[in-house]
């Protein structure tokens, strides 16, 4: 990608060949370990995308459900059928399905949190970066104040303030708009600094006076020359911030201050799973805290994987 | 030189900190999902906040482990006239900031438990006045004669005059309004156990009373309780088991095996006389919270007969509540006078034939409403509630569930502001079902949101204080139930089986009303 970012506007029949030889994905396909974190991102990805198609039930369907299936076991065990692979809970759900339809909301949320706190950091960054002034000291120093609050607390407050603020009828339907909000705003600043710092070595290379000289305006500049060249660590901090926001959602929802058990996320599923650890129904937990670990671990590694290609400064 | 100098010292800090705890407190430490809604005495009628009055506070009339009525603050009583009740009061006893108790203090607080924001009215109904004969000695003059009356005062709760009047008490907190007040923090009875320190949903830590006057009788040795409501069910066993606490008043159903097979530990069982329901707004003219607009679907009652035949009690019992509970046809749980076993029958759980009334009623496609649930006051009420939305959705009602804590729960039923609600109902005070039928199906009853109103019902329910043989007064209860179940003003569910989770070191009686009484109990160290 190197040197690619003066000449944004071309691509064509060579950029596949292009592709092939690039040092991305040559060092992708030399790590192994990269390999399968893709794979079971891409699978779980999939298989979660797809779950109103692809789910063996309709697990919110309540025509479809009957309470006395609640709390079968695991095909494998005794009592167990084929019809539920990972058994059912407490309301007679399957497992499997229920999970699928989960890790859908816990991605859904993740990738849009992360998409908001990117955009709003990455907004900030740049402005303050290329503006500097009274601006930079503002946000920089909002972004300093936020950072020595753990972000998952941010979340919390944002969080307890839209409950007090909304109508409790409204909260099963909007909670999900409100979380993306919490963790979003939660972790713009990292956005901000990294984009900020890169925006100040960007802005005195001599693409940008050339630029200005031709007589651009600052936002053409910003967005048309600075972007793209600040966006690979950006690129970076938003893969390890998806596996982030998903955690931070599981923890908000795990607190009993997220997703309603209506509409459950892998963290809501945990939660309501472990109020049966001591009776012994250990796969109504168990279950969707392997498949938010596998989550996490997989995207966490294509994070790190990124890193070391892309930005050896943050190694 | 100076080595001795501190070593003595040394030896002094030794000989504190070895001295002091030769006499080891007996400390009983407690735990269950919700706390009292306040302390004070009069302004709420709810389980657990009656359960901690009782620790402090006491009727004239109270009740022994086995249910029975035994002199509390007052030691006889007697009727002098057919209206005239004669309570002959306990000398000798002091509140617990050691002002006296006298008439005074009796008279005074039944005009409390009177006045307008005291949730104990329905237990001073039929009182004209409560009169001071002499200063031990009361007279409660009835507007009708009421065989029944010491059974009703029993959570009548006896306050100071002198502290309620120093501390601008003078009248029970409003809960509904969430008033502030001094009584709701602080407590003064004459009861076995005094208040040290209370932090609402936090802790309650009560000590010993050692001038109670009833320590001979109830020879308990507990000198301090911690209570500590914790409501995530995992967390809450968790204390048990690890022994953070003696004695779990609502162990998850689901836990009671575990709980009996773990060593040291162990779990009592008892029927409850409370029965879990579900009530439906059937005066309004529009439900608030359905899609259908202009009318109000359970005003049919084709639509309420359909709701009930989609509850598949025995799913729920099996499922939900493990085994325990017992399925119920109405609202009068078994030990209660009035209960009649003919008429605890159910409507038959068919779904199909739900469907068809629903069609009938001219709802092929259902309806939505939203249903209003505790989720920390009965045993596994909101599991019970995603319960039924399942299989009210089955039907094709679409249930939207909104469970929320008692303390946000009961003013909605309360304040009538409830399409659907569950609500559990027993008669832990009197043990008779006239009370139930005052607040539960009478047009004008405190704790009927429904809307219900039916003249006939109505009349029948106020004629009862008059019927004084108990033959007869069980017919007239049997005939008003077979008017209500017809009508279907309820959704019964299932009477309550309680069971507590203890220590073994523990010793005290369980009660079907679920209100333990630390004055039972006794703690081996």
């Amino acid at each position: 990608m190197s040197g690619a970012a003066n000449d944004p506007g071309s691509a064509g029949a060579g950029a596949i060949r292009r592709l092939l030889d690039h040092d991305l994905v040559y060092s992708f396909l030399s790590s192994p370990l990269t390999v399968v974190a893709a794979v079971v991102t891409g699978v779980i990805f999939i298989a979660t995308g797809l779950a109103p198609w692809l789910a063996p039930h309709e697990p919110f369907n309540p025509a479809t459900l009957s309470l006395m299936d609640a709390f079968t076991v695991p095909a494998w065990m005794d009592g167990g059928t084929s019809r539920y692979i990972l058994g059912t809970d407490d309301l007679g759900r399957d497992m499997l399905s229920t999970i699928m339809h989960g890790a859908r909301i816990s991605i859904i949320v993740g990738f849009s949190a992360v998409m908001l706190g990117m955009t709003l950091g990455v907004g900030l960054g740049v402005l303050s970066g290329y503006l500097g002034g009274w601006f930079e000291i503002v946000v920089m120093r909002l972004a300093d104040i936020q950072l020595t609050i753990p972000g998952i607390l941010v979340a919390l407050l944002i969080d307890g303030i839209a409950r007090g603020l909304l109508p409790r009828e409204q909260h099963a339907d909007l909670m999900i708009y409100v979380i993306i909000l919490a963790i979003g705003l939660s972790d713009w600043p990292q956005f901000a600094r990294v984009t900020r710092s890169a925006t100040l070595v960007e802005k005195r290379l001599d693409y940008v006076a050339a630029a200005r000289l031709t007589g651009i305006g600052p936002m053409t500049i910003m967005i048309r020359h600075i972007l793209p060249n600040v966006m690979r660590p950006v690129l970076v901090l938003a893969t390890v911030g998806l596996a982030l926001a998903i955690i931070a959602e599981a923890t908000l929802s795990f607190l009993g201050v997220g997703m309603p058990p209506t509409t459950p996320s892998l963290g809501t599923l945990i939660r309501v799973g472990g109020d049966f650890l001591y009776s012994g129904e250990w796969w109504i937990t168990l279950f969707p805290a392997l498949v938010l670990v596998t989550l996490v671990l997989a995207v966490n590694l294509l994070g790190d994987w990124l890193r070391d290609a892309l930005d050896p400064k943050l190694r | 030189m100076k080595v001795w100098k501190y070593s003595g010292a040394l030896a002094l800090v030794l000989a504190v900190v070895f001295a002091v705890p030769a006499q080891a407190e007996t400390v009983l430490r407690w735990s269950s999902q919700g706390d009292a809604l306040t302390l004070d005495p009069h302004s709420q009628n709810e389980g657990p906040t009656v359960t901690m009055s009782l620790q402090m506070y006491e009727p004239l009339v109270g009740r022994d482990s086995s249910m029975k009525k035994q002199p509390a603050l007052a030691t006889s009583w007697s009727l002098t006239d057919p209206n005239t009740w004669q309570f002959k009061l306990r000398q000798g006893v002091a509140f617990h900031d050691g002002t006296p108790f006298t008439a005074a203090d009796v008279v005074f607080s039944f005009q409390r438990a009177a006045s307008d924001s005291s949730d104990f009215k329905p237990n001073t109904k039929g009182i004209v006045s409560v009169e001071a004969v002499d200063d031990f000695t009361v007279d409660i003059v009835l507007e009708m004669p009421n065989p029944l009356l010491p059974d009703q005062i029993t959570n009548v709760f006896i306050m100071s005059k002198a502290w309620a009047e120093a501390n601008n008490v003078v009248e029970p907190q409003d809960y509904k309004q969430q008033e502030e007040t001094y009584a709701i923090r602080n407590a003064n009875g004459t009861g076995p156990f005094k208040l040290e320190l209370r932090e609402p949903d936090i802790r309650t830590v009560l000590v010993r009373n050692d001038e109670w006057w009833g320590l001979s009788r109830d020879p308990h040795n507990i000198d301090r309780i911690e209570f500590r409501p914790i409501s995530n069910k995992a967390t809450r066993v968790a204390a048990l088991l690890s022994g953070e606490i003696d004695f779990l008043l609502d162990p998850p159903l689901q836990d009671l095996k575990r709980i009996d097979g773990t060593s040291g530990l162990k779990t009592l069982r008892v029927n409850q006389m409370r029965t879990i329901f579900l009530g439906m707004d059937q005066g309004v003219a529009e439900l608030r919270t359905s899609n259908v607009k202009g009318k109000n679907p359970f005003a049919d009652l084709r639509v309420r007969r359909a709701m009930y035949q989609a509850i598949d009690i025995e799913a729920i019992r099996e499922k939900v509540m493990r085994g325990l509970s017992i399925p119920a046809g109405f609202v009068v749980p078994p030990g209660v006078n009035g209960h009649t076993p003919a008429r605890d029958a159910r409507l038959p759980y068919d779904p199909a034939a739900a469907k068809a009334l629903l069609a009938d009623a001219g709802y092929p496609d259902g309806f939505s409403v939203r249903l209003d649930c505790p989720n920390n006051r009965y045993n596994n009420d909101e599991r019970i509630c995603q319960a039924v939305v399942g299989m009210f959705g089955a039907i094709g009602v679409d249930v939207d569930l909104d469970a929320i804590r008692k303390s946000l729960h009961f003013p909605k039923i309360e304040n009538r502001e409830t399409d659907f609600y569950l609500l559990g109902w027993g008669a832990p005070s009197t043990l008779d079902a006239q009370l139930t039928f005052l607040l539960l199906t009478h047009s004008k009853g405190e704790w009927n949101p429904t809307g219900y109103s039916n003249p006939k019902a109505d009349a029948l329910i106020e004629a009862l204080p008059i019927e004084l043989d108990l033959d007869k007064r069980n017919a007239k209860m049997a005939e008003l139930w077979k008017i209500v179940q017809d009508d279907i003003v309820y959704l019964p569910l299932h009477h309550q089986v309680i069971s507590w989770g203890m220590s073994d070191k523990l010793d005290i009686p369980i009660v079907p009303n679920n209100m333990p009484q630390f004055r039972w109990a006794r703690l081996a160290s």
